[in-house]
C-alpha cells in the first residue's frame, strides 16, 4: 500500500528525447491506466517505475521515497509482462516462489503465501503444471500470481491482455481491476485500447509523443479532452472534426464533435453526402463525406430512419457539445 | 507422414527396389565393420592365411580380453580410460568457458566486448592442425605432454559453441531477464537458475556432438603422448602396428578397433535425437 | 541484433570471459602468430638461430616441386573424397525418402559410422586391402587383379579415398535426408500431375531445391577432406608410396614433426590457415544470404 509520485520524469536515448517531463500523484490504492498508440513512450515510462529502464531526469517516488537509483527488487513493485514471461522450466509453484526464495523467505510462509494467491485465481489444481501445460488465460493468472506473492506496494501492468483472445480479455479485464480492489494495491496499468482504460481505470494518463496529453477521471477525460488527440484517441467511433471555416466560422480552429452528439437533420447548416451505414442493432453509424471531403460519422439509434447512399443531408448538432482546438491541438 | 503418402511414392516392384538399393548402401557400409568384427573373434592362423573366414570364431572372450588387459603397447582398458577423460574433457570444458563467454557477450555491456567477440570468433572453423607446430611448442614449454591438460586444453580453444550458445541466449525472450531482475535475482542467480536450465537440450546435444569429436582426435594425441600410458585408443591402434616385417596381431587390433568404435557409437544411437539436432545446430 | 536488457557491471563479465579468452590466446593466437612468425625465418643447420629469410620460405615452396605436387594431390583428394561420399549418401538419401515407412529404421542404420573415428576407419580400411591378408585383396586375386596400395600410387589413392568417403557418408546422408524432407510435397506432385516421371523430377525441381545443402555440404566436405583424413593417410599409407597420397596438412606434420623442417612447415600452416580462412568466409557469406533468404 503506498503512494506513487512521478516529479517531471524525462528519459532520453542518446540525444533523442522519449519522455519529455511527465508528473502525477497516484494516490494510495488507485488503480491508473497510461494508454496511448504505440511509440507514445508509455511502456518506458512504466519500465522507469519499475526500475528496468534509467530516468535521464526527474524524480519517481514510492511512498514518499526517492527510488531513481534502486534496483528493481529493492522498489517494493511487481510487474505483469506482455507476454508474461514465466520462467518455462519451472511449474507454477516455483514461478510463484521464485522471488522469495531469493528473498530468502522462510518456507512455510512461501507456501502459505503461494497457497493464497492460487485460491484466490483459482489455479489451486495448476500448482505442479509447467506454464507450457497451461492456457493462455491461466498463464495470465500465474503472471499475476507471481505479482500478488510479493505483496508489493505497487503492482505494474504492461499490456497483460493484449496476448488473449477479445472473449477472454473482457473476462480478465473485470477480474483483474477486483482483484486490484480486494487488494486495495496501488496500480500502474499501460494499454493502447482505450476501452481498457476506460473500463478499468480510476484516472487515466493519455500519452502521446512522449508527454502526459491529459490525467482524469476517465469520464471526465471522455466529456472534456483537453487535446485534439486526447479527443480522437478516447471514444469510438472517433470524434468529428471539422474545420472552423467550413461551418461559417472564422480563424483557424477545429471543432469537434462526439459522433453521438452529431445528427442528420434537414435544417443542418452543413451538408454532407452518405457513403454508408453500420447497422448494428442497437444503434447505426452512419458515414458521410462533406463537400470538402472530410469524413463524419453519425450515431443514432436504431429506430431513426437510415439515409439512402449517396443521398445529400444536412448535419447538426448543439452548440454545447463543440469542442474548440486551436492550431497546435489544445483546447480553446 | 502419411500427409507424405501420395502418388510420388512408389509401390509395388518399385518399393522392393528402393529397399534393395538401401540394403545394398546399408551393406557397403557395413561390411567392413562385420569383417572387423569377425576378425575380433577368430585366431590369428585364421586371418594371416588368407582368405579370413566371413563368420565369427569362437575367441571373442580371449582376444577382447587379451586386448583389454596387455594390448599391445599399453593395456587398451588403459586408453580407453584416457580416451574417455579426453573425450569428456573436451566436451565438458567447451561447454563451461563457452556458455560463460557466451552470456557475458549477450546479457552485459562491457569495455571490449565488441573486441572479445571478434577474437573468440576468429577462431571459429580453424582446427588445430593448422598451427600444429607451435601449439605443440606451447604445451612443451608448459611441461603438458602426456598429460592430460595437453590432451584437452588446445582442442577447447575454438568458438563453435559459443556461437551455438549465443544464438540460443538471443531467442531468449528479454522480459524473462526482466522478470527475474524484478523477482531480485542477480546476473549469476539468473544464469545458473533461468538460463542454464532453459539451456539444458542445447548443452546435451552440443555434449554428444563434442564428445565424439574429442574421442576421434587422432593427431593431437599422436603428437603429445609419448608414453604409451597415455596413448588414447584412437590413436593407439596405429601404434600397435609393428614398425618391421613383423605380422601384426590382427584379432587383438581389430578388437581394439571394435572397442574404440562402441562408446560413440553407443552415443550416437542412444541419443540419437539430440545428436541430429546437435549437428545441425552447430553446422548452421 | 542486441537485448534489450544488459546487465549492469564490468567486472563480473569480463571475469566469465577470461577463461575463453586465455585458453584463445595462448593456444589459438599465440601459436598462430608464431606459425606466422617462423614462416618467416629458416633455423641454422645446428639449430641455434634463426635466420630471417622474408617470404623465402615461401618462394621456395611455391617452387618446390614436391609441394606443388601435395596441392594437387589435395585436391584430387578432396575433390574425389566430396563426390564420392557426397554420392553414395544422396543416392541413398533419396531412397529412403521415398520410403512412406521405415526412413527412420534406414537413418537410424545409416548415421552411426558417423562416429566412428577416421583414423579407425583407416584401420578396417586397410585390413580389408592388406596386401598379405586383405580380405578383397585375395578375392580381387582369384579375379585375377593384384592389388598393391603399398606400391601402386592410383590404388593407394583410391584406398584412401574410399576409406575417407565411408565414414562421411552418415552425415551428408543425414543433411540430404532433412533436406528432402523440407521440399514440400505439393510442389513434387504438382509437377507428377504435369506429367514429369521421377528422373525429370529429380533434375528440375528437387536437386535445385536441394542446391542450399548441397552448396553447404561441399565446403564441409572440402574442410573434413582437408583436415579430417589426416588418421586415414596416417593409418594407412603414411603418404606414400613416393608421396602419392601426401596431402597439405600431411606434409605440415611429416616436414614439421618427422623432418624438422620448422620454417618450411610454419610456412605451409600459413598457407593453409589462408586457405581454410577463405572457405570460412565463403561459407559464412552463404550463411548469411541463407538467413536473408
Amino acid at each position: 500500500m503506498a503512494t506513487l509520485t512521478l516529479s517531471n520524469v524525462k528519459k532520453s536515448f542518446g540525444k533523442t528525447d522519449v519522455i519529455h517531463g511527465i508528473s502525477i500523484d497516484v494516490a494510495d490504492g488507485e488503480f491508473i491506466v497510461i494508454v496511448g498508440p504505440s511509440g507514445c513512450g508509455k511502456s518506458t515510462l512504466l519500465r522507469m517505475v519499475a526500475g528496468l529502464e534509467t530516468v535521464t531526469s526527474g524524480e519517481v517516488q514510492i511512498d514518499g521515497h526517492r527510488v531513481n537509483d534502486l534496483e528493481p527488487m529493492d522498489r517494493d513493485i511487481a510487474m505483469v509482462f506482455q507476454n508474461y514471461a514465466l520462467y518455462p522450466h519451472m511449474s507454477v509453484f516455483d514461478n510463484m516462489a521464485y522471488g522469495l526464495k531469493i528473498a530468502k523467505t522462510p518456507r512455510a510462509e512461501i507456501e502459505e503465501r503461494v497457497a493464497q494467491a492460487a485460491r484466490l485465481l483459482q489455479l489451486e489444481t495448476y500448482l505442479q503444471r509447467k506454464p507450457r501445460e497451461l492456457s493462455g488465460g491461466q498463464r495470465q493468472r500465474v503472471a499475476m500470481g507471481r505479482a500478488i506473492v510479493r505483496k508489493p506496494a505497487v503492482f505494474l501492468f504492461d499490456e497483460p491482455l493484449s496476448n488473449l483472445d477479445a472473449k477472454l480479455r473482457v473476462q480478465m479485464r473485470l477480474e483483474i481491476k477486483a482483484l486490484q480492489r480486494e487488494l486495495g494495491v496501488t496500480a500502474l496499468y499501460v494499454t493502447h485500447d482505450q476501452v481498457e482504460a476506460m473500463t478499468m481505470a480510476d484516472r487515466m494518463v493519455v500519452m502521446n509523443g512522449g508527454m502526459a496529453d491529459q490525467i482524469g477521471a476517465p469520464l471526465e477525460v471522455y466529456a472534456n479532452p483537453a487535446t485534439e488527440f486526447v479527443a480522437g484517441f478516447i471514444g469510438s467511433p472517433p470524434t468529428n472534426f471539422l474545420s472552423a471555416e467550413i461551418i461559417g466560422q472564422s480563424g483557424d480552429a477545429r471543432i469537434g464533435v462526439r459522433p453521438e452528439h452529431t445528427r442528420l437533420s434537414d435544417s443542418g447548416n452543413l451538408k454532407a453526402r452518405t457513403v454508408y451505414s453500420e447497422a448494428l442493432g442497437a444503434e447505426t453509424l452512419v458515414h458521410l463525406k462533406c463537400a470538402d471531403g472530410t469524413q463524419v460519422t453519425v450515431r443514432q439509434d436504431a429506430a431513426s430512419t437510415i439515409p439512402q447512399e449517396g443521398t445529400e443531408v444536412g448535419l447538426d448538432w448543439d452548440r454545447a457539445n463543440e469542442m474548440r482546438f486551436d492550431s497546435s491541438g489544445r483546447r480553446c | 507422414m502419411a500427409e507424405r503418402n501420395g502418388m510420388v511414392e512408389r509401390r509395388g516392384a518399385g518399393l522392393w527396389l528402393t529397399h534393395l538399393g538401401l540394403i545394398v548402401g546399408i551393406a557397403f557400409i557395413f561390411f567392413p565393420i562385420w569383417l572387423a568384427f569377425v576378425a575380433s573373434t577368430v585366431e590369428q592362423q585364421d586371418i594371416v592365411r588368407p582368405p579370413m573366414p566371413l563368420l565369427p570364431g569362437d575367441q571373442f572372450l580371449s582376444n577382447y580380453a587379451r586386448a583389454l588387459s596387455s594390448g599391445v603397447n599399453a593395456p587398451v582398458s588403459t586408453m580407453l580410460l584416457n580416451s574417455l577423460i579426453m573425450a569428456v574433457g573436451i566436451a565438458l570444458g567447451k561447454i563451461a568457458i563457452s556458455l560463460l563467454s557466451a552470456f557475458a557477450i549477450v546479457y552485459f555491456r562491457f569495455p571490449g566486448r565488441r573486441l572479445f567477440f571478434w577474437l573468440i570468433f576468429l577462431t571459429l572453423m580453424l582446427p588445430v592442425e593448422v598451427r600444429i607446430v607451435p601449439t605443440y611448442e606451447v604445451i612443451a614449454n608448459f611441461g603438458m605432454l602426456n598429460s592430460y591438460q595437453g590432451l584437452i586444453l588446445p582442442l577447447i580453444a575454438s568458438a563453435t559453441a559459443t556461437f551455438l550458445f549465443r544464438q540460443f541466449f538471443m531467442t531468449v525472450p528479454d522480459e524473462l531477464a526482466e522478470a527475474a531482475r524484478v523477482d531480485g535475482a542477480k546476473p549469476m542467480r539468473f544464469f545458473l537458475d533461468i538460463l542454464l536450465p532453459m539451456s539444458r537440450t542445447n548443452v546435451a546435444a552440443l555434449f554428444v556432438i563434442l564428445f565424439i569429436y574429442g574421442w576421434n582426435q587422432y593427431l593431437w594425441p599422436l603428437l603429445i603422448t609419448t608414453d604409451p600410458e597415455m596413448n588414447t585408443i584412437v590413436m593407439g591402434i596405429k601404434q600397435m602396428f609393428p614398425s618391421g616385417d613383423d605380422i601384426a596381431d590382427w584379432p587383438v587390433i581389430m578388437a581394439t578397433s571394435l572397442l574404440a568404435m562402441v562408446p560413440p557409437v553407443l552415443v550416437v544411437v542412444g541419443m540419437q535425437r539430440l545428436f541430429i539436432r546437435g549437428l545441425v545446430e552447430s553446422e548452421k | 541484433m542486441e537485448k534489450r536488457v544488459k546487465f549492469k557491471g564490468i567486472w563480473l563479465p569480463i571475469l566469465l570471459v577470461l577463461p575463453q579468452i586465455l585458453i584463445t590466446a595462448i593456444f589459438f593466437f599465440y601459436p598462430a602468430g608464431q606459425a606466422i612468425w617462423q614462416s618467416l625465418f629458416i633455423p641454422d643447420p645446428f639449430g641455434l638461430s634463426m635466420q630471417w629469410v622474408g617470404l623465402g620460405n615461401f618462394e621456395f615452396l611455391l617452387s618446390d616441386r614436391y609441394y606443388r605436387a601435395s596441392f594437387v594431390t589435395t585436391a584430387v583428394f578432396s575433390i574425389l573424397v566430396t563426390v564420392v561420399s557426397m554420392g553414395v549418401a544422396l543416392y541413398l538419401a533419396v531412397l529412403a525418402d521415398r520410403l512412406v515407412r521405415g526412413s527412420g529404421t534406414y537413418r537410424t542404420l545409416l548415421i552411426w559410422p558417423y562416429a566412428v573415428a577416421p583414423a579407425v576407419a583407416g584401420v578396417l580400411w586397410l585390413f580389408m586391402f592388406n596386401t598379405r591378408v586383405g580380405v578383397v585383396t585375395w578375392y580381387l586375386g582369384l579375379l585375377g587383379y593384384d592389388w598393391n596400395h603399398v606400391l601402386n600410387e592410383g590404388e593407394a589413392m583410391g584406398l584412401v579415398v574410399i576409406a575417407s568417403a565411408w565414414g562421411r557418408i552418415s552425415y551428408n546422408f543425414l543433411f540430404f535426408l532433412a533436406g528432402l524432407q523440407a521440399i514440400p510435397r505439393s510442389v513434387i506432385e504438382a509437377a507428377a500431375i504435369d506429367g514429369a516421371h521421377f528422373w525429370t523430377r529429380f533434375r528440375t525441381i528437387v536437386f535445385p531445391l536441394l542446391s542450399p545443402t548441397t552448396f553447404f555440404l561441399l565446403v564441409v566436405n572440402i574442410i573434413y577432406s582437408f583436415f579430417e583424413t589426416f588418421g586415414v593417410i596416417h593409418t594407412i599409407t603414411s603418404g606414400g608410396p613416393q608421396q602419392a597420397t601426401t596431402i597439405l596438412v600431411y606434409k605440415v606434420y611429416a616436414d614439421g614433426f618427422v623432418g624438422q623442417d620448422l620454417g618450411s612447415s610454419a610456412a605451409q600452416s600459413v598457407i593453409l590457415l589462408a586457405i581454410v580462412s577463405i572457405l570460412t568466409v565463403i561459407q559464412f557469406k552463404y550463411i548469411e544470404r541463407r538467413v536473408h533468404y
